[in-house]
């Protein structure tokens, strides 16, 4: 992009966050804070069974229970009140999702009948009255199980348990592999985990008395986009829909999707006539909220031996779980674009097969699908090293793609826009002083102790799924409101974007106020997710800001009959150019604007807004070392350094970047040493509370030492990638391939995350007893 | 026993943030949805309902309590003191200040209840270790910090108030 003036210093400067001071003191607003006059209360009653046919239900006592106001069961509304899934490829199945459950369950916490009444407690308790008799049906949990012959069917509805498969072929796989000098193979598994934003779902669902209008306060990441889920659903008019995301307490991919409660509190707000608030219990949340990961990864390699990958077949096994959500097939098709991660292999083959289990439905979660692309090409070039007897290093300086290569083509057509692989690579290895962490190893392992180190080169897309949309309006008094499409809940979109704004139209940030997460106030949007909001969102108000500055320019040209091009941005409007004491300011130039003051044939006004689809991904890189340590006699896992270089482009605000490579590497860290969503065989939950599921706290986290290398994105307008999601990426595999280090003097060649001590301890005893 | 008899009201007195409450509440009420609803101090967050998450954190007594474990009538004749009764007009608290300095929040679901764990922690103990800090906070959950700020943020605010 072409600004004339020099930058003032607000793109990259560490500001404290204008949302913060509501936050700090109590004076936030969250979905559960809104309390209108006469609201009701929405509670569920839900299956505690995996999957069975319901035989009946009774709902007699729950109708006379005090301050009841309404009972329905799956019976009482339209069949169309049915969540819809994209239909991503034409032979996908796609069995019913009705919002309360018709016949049958299929996984635990399905909803199976709603009750309304005037408090919380009085709709829990009616709603716990509610008997259900049910027929246990065969259930299975494992996606990998329900593909075996005669495994339960999931959804008795469908033919076997696949939703879809997909098939990529990249160049020759098949040559490759016959003139490979090695080949070997390898399966690893991606554990479930849980979102687990600390506040969970809910909404407010307020109709107008005519019931023409709905008002709805939702925990969303996109309000735009759930309100038109919630229209098709509800087959209510978009436009007549006011949907507000207030405060949002965490979304982390979980809060993308409309849920079955929201729609069933729009139906009864809409049919009693009366607001209508459900949030969900932390139990409610663990068992319905869509769910994370959970891949299985079959790969072969083809290696020549000097070094060089020949070609890579993936198959994924994905486990949808029981429902399909908006968002559910889309996290195991990154795959299809990221198999090889950093490297130049070209010809490849990448299948997916997604499959239905009894289980909480997936979805995005953090990284949604990158994480494991780069937990199974990473551990791959470890292997490929170790069958080569070739360095980790060099095997992966041997197969990068080089900076010349870019924009470049992976063998399944996608396209990495810009990158340099060694940049990051070099600073983490400095940055860890890296030959000292091998001889420190090295001697440390002479004492004994199981010491290793790892790391990953990873690639980590950002800024996809379309358009973000933005709007940049001067006031009457020069003073800036920006509509975002965009959505924040929690990366302080609100500081970041008035940084922005405040550079590109050299004002103060007091001069400018961010608003967001609001249908009626901003155009159309998409909403925060895959690491897109500065990407996209911020490209976006960019271009906009770009547009009043050209007319501002105009503007001010006409009021002091200069020609515009004699006109340089100053310090709060512009200035002729050689006479820095003639300036026009914002304030002046509105004025002329909404007075009519314009050149002649421009239209009056000073707001513009611009739609901006980047049509490619912009593919953040970077490197993470570790160094860890397993305690022999306990199996305990330690994380003794983590060194993260991240390069996501140009940064607005390094503070709130590295406050989420902070939260990302915590995230992925839960995913490496403790956290996974257990289910027994036929899908009863194990890890349904904080009390069983082993969310990272906060001593768990291990010292993090942070680096960045700057490579500018060519094809945005700010020269930034995202990075929300690049310590969900890199961090895992960079401590996987050190435990694998770690463990490789006993023989151990294998083990799935997460790295609890009981698995470590068991199979460091058998290797003991082996050796 | 009839539904309206099981749930029979309790008169309690409280006070909160300085101000004292004469009330009436169910006896099951837990002091949380008394603060959130009664007296519309929704400052105080729900985030579980294991007593593991601390977004219900408040002080009762001067000690640091999860109001999701304490009920209601417990608190009759107890001080508390929510998030917001720490700033004193629009002067921040230091460790609401260190919050905001170091970056220590980002959605704020969990600041509310991991400022009062802070505060408290400083009341008892000025000058704490990075692992008395994380000990402190081992009832305290964040999703989007990683804890590494929150730690920052509670050093920060130590030595502000040290220094008086």
């Amino acid at each position: 992009m072409t600004t004339e003036h020099e930058p003032n210093g607000l793109i990259g400067a560490s500001l404290k966050r204008v949302e913060d001071p509501p936050l700090i003191t109590g004076k936030g607003c969250y979905v559960d804070d809104i309390n209108l006059p006469g609201m009701l209360h929405l509670a569920f009653q839900r299956s505690p069974y995996p999957h069975a046919k319901i035989l009946s239900i009774d709902v007699g006592k729950a109708k006379t229970m005090p301050g009841v106001e309404a009972v329905i069961t799956g019976n009482d509304i339209s069949e169309k009140l049915n969540l819809s899934s994209s239909q991503v490829l034409p032979k996908m199945k796609i069995p019913p999702h009705p919002v309360l459950a018709r016949g049958a369950v299929h996984c635990v916490g399905a909803p199976v009948a709603a009750v309304v009444a005037k408090t919380r407690a009085q709709a829990e308790d009616a709603a716990n009255s509610i008997d259900v008799e049910y027929e246990a049906l065969p259930g299975v949990s494992n996606a990998e199980a329900a593909l075996e012959p005669g495994a339960p069917l999931a959804r008795e509805e469908i033919d076997g348990n696949i939703c879809y498969t997909m098939v990529k072929n990249g160049g020759d796989v098949d040559k490759a592999f016959a003139i490979a000098d090695h080949i070997f193979t390898m399966h690893i598994a991606s554990p479930r985990q849980v979102a687990l934003a600390m506040e969970p779902r809910g909404i407010v669902a307020s109709p107008d008395p005519f019931g023409k209008n709905l008002t709805l306060w939702l925990s969303t990441q996109g309000p735009h986009r759930a309100r038109a889920e919630i229209a098709n659903t509800l087959g209510f008019p978009e436009h007549k829909i006011h949907l507000i995301a207030p405060d949002v307490g965490g979304g982390f991919g979980s809060k993308g999707p409309v849920y079955r409660e929201d729609i069933v509190a729009c139906h009864l707000a809409l049919k009693l006539r009366k607001p209508i608030k459900w949030v969900a219990t932390r139990s409610e949340d663990f068992i319905t909220t869509i769910q994370g990961r959970d891949q299985a990864m079959t790969s072969e390699m083809a290696l020549r031996k000097d070094g060089k990958i020949l070609g890579l077949k993936v198959k994924v096994v994905a486990n949808l779980g029981a429902y399909l959500h908006s968002s559910t097939a889309g996290p195991p098709q990154r795959m299809l674009g990221m198999a090889c991660g950093s490297y130049q292999i070209k010809d490849c083959r990448v299948e997916i097969v997604a499959v239905f289990t009894n289980t909480c439905p997936t979805g995005p979660y953090r990284g949604a699908g990158r994480p494991e692309s780069v937990l199974n090409i990473e551990r791959l070039l470890d292997k490929a090293a170790a069958v080569l007897g070739m360095d980790r290093l060099e095997i992966r300086r041997k197969n990068f793609i080089q900076p010349d290569q870019f924009p470049y083509t992976t063998g399944t057509g996608v396209e990495y826009d810009s990158g340099d692989y060694e940049k990051p690579l070099r600073e983490a290895l400095k940055m860890s002083n890296y030959d000292d962490l091998l001889r420190q190893r090295d001697e440390r392992r002479k004492r004994g102790e199981l010491v290793g180190v790892g790391f990953s080169t990873f690639v980590e897309p950002s800024g996809g799924a379309g358009f973000e949309s933005g709007t940049v309006r001067v006031e009457r008094t020069g003073e800036i409101t920006v509509l975002t499409g965009s959505s924040s809940h929690g990366q302080g979109h609100e500081t970041s974007w008035a940084q922005i704004a405040a550079e590109l139209m050299k004002t103060s940030m007091d001069h400018v106020t961010i608003l967001h997460g609001d249908t009626h106030v901003s155009q159309q949007g998409t909403g925060t997710f895959g690491s897109r909001s500065a990407v996209v969102g911020g490209g976006a108000l960019a271009i906009a800001a770009e547009r009043v500055i050209e007319k501002g320019k105009r503007i001010a040209a006409h009021l002091v009959e200069a020609a515009p091009e004699d006109l340089v941005q100053s310090d709060g409007g512009f200035a002729v150019k050689g006479v820095p004491d003639k300036t026009i300011s914002w304030r002046q130039i509105a004025g002329a604007a909404y007075s009519g003051r314009v050149p002649e044939g421009m239209e009056i006004g000073l707001q513009e807004t611009a739609f901006f689809d980047p049509k490619r991904e912009a593919w953040g890189f970077g490197t993470h070392v570790a160094l860890v340590s397993i305690d022999r006699d306990t199996g305990k896992f330690t994380i003794e350094r983590l060194v993260l270089v991240d390069d996501c482009g140009v940064v607005i605000n390094p503070m709130i970047v590295e406050g989420q490579i902070h939260g990302g590497v915590a995230q992925g860290l839960g995913e490496a040493m403790r956290e996974q969503m257990l289910y027994s065989d036929d899908g009863q939950v194990q890890t349904g509370t904080f009390m069983n599921y082993a969310i990272m706290r906060a001593a768990d986290m291990p010292p993090m030492i942070l680096g960045e290398t700057i490579t500018p994105n060519p094809f945005n307008p700010l020269g930034v990638k995202g990075v929300g999601e690049c310590g969900t990426n890199g961090a895992p595999p960079s401590v996987a391939n050190a435990l694998m280090d770690a463990l490789a003097p006993l023989g151990i060649e294998h083990v799935d995350m997460p790295y609890t001590a009981p698995k470590l301890w068991a199979l460091i005893r058998n290797a003991e007893r082996k050796n | 026993m009839t539904a309206e008899a099981e749930y029979a009201a309790v008169p309690i007195n409280v006070a909160v943030n300085g101000i004292n409450y004469d009330a009436v509440v169910e006896p099951r009420t837990l002091l949380v949805y008394f603060l959130r609803e009664q007296l519309n101090l929704t400052g105080t967050h729900v985030g579980c309902d294991t007593s593991q998450c601390g977004a219900c954190t408040v002080h009762l007594n001067g000690r640091a309590v999860k109001s999701c474990t304490v009920l209601a009538v417990q608190a009759d004749g107890a001080e508390v003191k929510t998030v917001e009764g720490l700033a004193d007009g629009d002067n921040f608290h230091p460790v609401q200040e260190g919050f905001r300095e170091k970056h220590g929040l980002q959605c704020g679901y969990c600041t509310p209840g991991m400022i009062m764990t802070a505060v408290h922690l400083l009341e008892t103990n000025p000058n704490p270790s990075d692992d008395e800090i994380k000990h402190a906070l081992e009832g305290n959950l964040c999703r989007c910090t990683g804890y590494v700020n929150i730690v920052e943020s509670i050093k920060w605010a130590a030595e502000k108030m040290r220094k008086g």
